[in-house]
């Protein structure tokens, strides 16, 4: 580690912090229906939009045909997404003359975008046409994001109403959602990744003659359009394989800065938004805090390890200390530009979130600086997390703190002003149950099956880790990999199937308990109420979130990063 | 039910229109007013002729040109039987992903000490040079793995160290505003100024 790579992740922080009050204030404004300084320009195209697609705005649902309304949307959003990857060959914009996706490919790809993940078995710069990227991919980073923040809005108002049938109306928040926050946020973003170098063209891939008179083909795109609203709604699909790695998504060290702080942005923001919304934003902040402090603990174990440098290699007369010339470090999958610093930082800002871009190759990680992700989403990347998302389960997860807590002294468990009972306490179980379902019962299947194990990159330990990667990606929505990992029907298919379980199966409970809390009365809090917006209760809720989620996968942590560190410390190869 | 259906189908109409058309359109069309440069991907041309990308990564071998780093992209080795790795193919970026566990890994290290230790014998050579970088199109490389190539550039060069030393300064970037990101040094530039100065 060095002071300046310590000073790079502290102004990191600083900036973090600094965005919270004022966004969430503004997105509190957004979702309460108030005016902000943009509603002359988008209240007519707001009003336009209810018009065009029947929406009375004035119509507020229940918990149910708010979840009826989002899972039709998502339906016709994978149908469309399906049929245009399908019919990309006919359709225009398509200068490179790319054919069809072939069906399992077009089935994963519409999945991961529609629920946010982005996890991707292609390449896109030898895969998709601009049209496909534009109206496909680049229109899902908007709202399967802004699904994510309706849904969230859906459970704070569970929260902060009182004997109320309805929670809010999908179709608005998700309209607010993309015209207030997203769009003008994306455009600012898009133009200031143009001046760092990013393209953004319509026209064909560029031949060039290199100095050493090779061919090289230079793909250019519409990239920024769609890269400023890949990080900012935590969705991580890239433009390029190379995704925010390669020169032309995240060109400059600036540019990397502003990406890492845009994926936590929201995130950080919504837990002020709950915190106002409810009526007390210390209650926000603790949530904060529990998430700040997972944060950090995840960076300061991946930074110090990869600036470590691997063992293996430092025996073969390779230099990788730290030097002003020189970066030093596990420089495998890494950038020069980035370095240590920022691509350890990266690694722990993309999977504490549902982001899973990233700027350096995890596959490559050393083993324990590799676990962090691993970790950060098992827990259900819940730290910050998904634009939405992240609060929505961290929210599942302080009601079971709630609850535990309401054990221990023999009380009715209250969070908010409201009383948990049972229905609210088996629905947070059952949805965070999902995870591990899906995770550890699909890497069960996929290492006995030999179509589980035929396109594995690294073999040992570490293929393990590949797998179980995957599916904890595929089931966390995150969309980040250990990219060893290739295609065939096999992954293609259940990890679809992970992407699907994961989003819809924890958001239906979820939907569930933002309903039935929305119907209880506010109880006032009296001397034997448990505080929730104390150091004691970030203790308690970090205690609950590593007991509860993180346990369970410390078997299948063990037979894979633990094992692989352990061996390469006696030595051993793969 | 079907009117929810209705309005999910519409809905995500108009949402197409704006998110993926209207707003990727105005983009390009204000980027290509005002970045019209940057926007169609940081061309470098010699004349008409394109010669690549200043923040795009070129395969060098001449012992006349400093190198850059191994390339995974679109590099062949990785399958059996392929002629050997080349890389820099924007059509194909990406990296290993070997494991640092990884046999592999540690053969392709040691082929690529062997190809640059020729080049100062006396020094270790610096990590970034034997190490395959993320995207497989790292312009950059450090400043050390610079001065490490610095006598072979000389050598076929005819020229002395100190002024290749100069040429390797001017396109040293140090850290953005002081404190952000990695000093690197940009390997075309680099290269495009020494065939500069030869009268190229």
């Amino acid at each position: 580690m060095t002071v300046n790579g310590i000073l790079q992740i502290a102004i990191f922080c600083i900036a973090i912090i600094a965005l919270v009050r004022p966004l969430g204030g503004y997105m509190t404004r957004v979702f309460n229906g108030d005016k902000t300084f943009l509603s002359p320009v988008f209240r007519p195209v707001e009003r336009v939009l209810y018009a065009a697609s029947g929406v009375r705005p004035e119509v507020e649902q229940s918990w149910r045909v708010y979840g009826v309304a989002m899972l039709l949307f998502s339906l016709a959003g994978s149908v469309s997404l399906y049929a245009i990857f399908r019919l990309q060959d006919i359709l225009p914009l398509n200068p490179q003359g790319f054919p069809a996706l072939p069906p399992e490919l077009a089935l994963n790809t519409a999945i991961s975008f529609v629920t946010n993940t982005n996890w991707q078995f292609y390449s896109g710069e030898s895969t998709m046409s601009y049209l496909s990227q534009m109206i496909g991919l680049t229109v899902h980073n908007f709202v399967s994001a802004a699904t994510g923040i309706a849904l969230a809005m859906a459970i704070i108002r569970g929260f902060a109403r009182r004997s109320a049938k309805t929670v809010g109306n999908f179709w608005v928040d998700l309209t607010r959602c993309v015209l207030y926050i997203l769009m003008p946020v994306a455009i600012v973003y898009a133009l200031f990744l143009i001046w760092q170098g990013v393209p953004q063209t319509l026209a064909a891939y560029v031949d060039a003659t290199t100095l050493e008179g090779a061919k090289q083909t230079i793909a250019v795109g519409p990239v920024a359009s769609q890269e400023a609203i890949k990080m900012l709604g935590t969705n991580g699909g890239g433009f390029f394989n190379g995704n925010s790695a390669h020169p032309f998504e995240n060109p400059t060290a600036l540019s990397n800065l502003i990406q890492m702080i845009s994926i936590f942005s929201m995130g950080a923001a919504l837990t002020n938004v709950f915190g106002r919304m409810v009526g007390r934003e210390r209650q926000g902040w603790a949530l904060f805090g529990v998430m700040g402090l997972l944060f950090l603990a995840g960076t300061f174990i991946v930074y110090p390890v990869e600036a470590g440098g691997n063992p293996a290699i430092a025996a073969m007369g390779v230099d990788q200390s730290v030097g002003p010339g020189q970066v030093g470090g596990n420089m495998e999958g890494k950038e020069v530009r980035f370095g240590i610093a920022n691509s350890s930082l990266f690694t722990v800002v993309t999977t504490d979130t549902s982001c899973g871009a990233v700027n350096n190759m995890h596959d490559s990680l050393m083993p324990l600086a590799g676990m962090i992700p691993l970790i950060n989403i098992q827990l259900g990347e819940i730290i910050f997390g998904g634009v939405g998302s992240g609060l929505y389960g961290m929210l599942m997860f302080a009601i079971i703190a709630v609850f535990v807590a309401g054990l221990m002294v023999g009380r009715t468990p209250e969070y908010i002003g409201k009383k948990l009972e049972a229905r609210e306490v088996k629905m947070s179980i059952l949805a965070i149950l999902i995870l591990p379902l899906s995770i550890l019962g699909f890497t069960a299947i996929a290492t006995v099956v030999p179509q589980g194990i035929a396109t594995l990159t690294n073999s040992g330990p570490h293929g393990f880790s590949e797998i179980l990667y995957a599916y904890t990606s595929a089931t966390g929505n995150n969309g980040s990999a250990f990219a060893g990992l290739g295609p065939n029907m096999f992954w293609q298919v259940t990890m679809a199937i992970a992407m699907f379980m994961g989003r819809f199966l924890f958001i239906v409970p979820m939907l569930a308990v933002a309903g039935s809390l929305a119907a209880k009365k506010i109880v006032p809090p009296s001397a034997g109420t448990f505080p929730t917006d104390n150091g004691l209760f970030v203790a308690l809720l970090i205690g609950v979130i590593l007991i509860v989620g993180g346990l369970t996968f410390f078997p299948a942590l063990a037979l894979g990063p633990v094992v692989e560190h352990l061996a390469m410390q006696a030595g051993s190869m793969f | 039910m079907m009117q929810a259906l209705r309005m999910a189908v519409l809905m995500l109409a108009v949402m197409t229109v704006i998110t993926g058309l209207a707003y990727p359109l105005a983009i390009t069309g204000v980027a290509q007013l005002i970045f019209p440069h940057e926007a169609t991907g940081s061309l470098i041309k010699k004349g008409d002729a394109v010669i690549g990308s200043s923040l795009i990564g070129q395969y060098f071998s001449k012992p006349e040109y400093f190198h850059p780093r191994p390339s995974a992209a679109n590099a062949p080795s990785l399958e059996a039987g392929a002629p050997p790795a080349i890389g820099y193919d924007p059509l194909d970026s990406g990296a290993t992903n070997l494991a640092p566990s990884s046999k592999k890994l540690i053969e392709n290290v040691t082929a690529a000490v062997k190809s640059n230790q020729p080049d100062n014998p006396g020094r270790p050579v610096p990590g970034d040079l034997v190490t395959a970088s993320a995207s497989g199109l790292d312009p950059d490389i450090t400043p050390d793995a610079a001065e490490f190539q610095v006598p072979r550039v000389a050598l076929a060069r005819n020229m002395s160290e100190d002024q290749v030393r100069a040429m390797v300064a001017k396109c040293t970037k140090g850290r953005t505003l002081g404190f952000l990101g990695e000093p690197r040094t940009n390997v075309l530039a680099l290269n495009l100024m020494l065939d500069e100065a030869a009268g190229k």
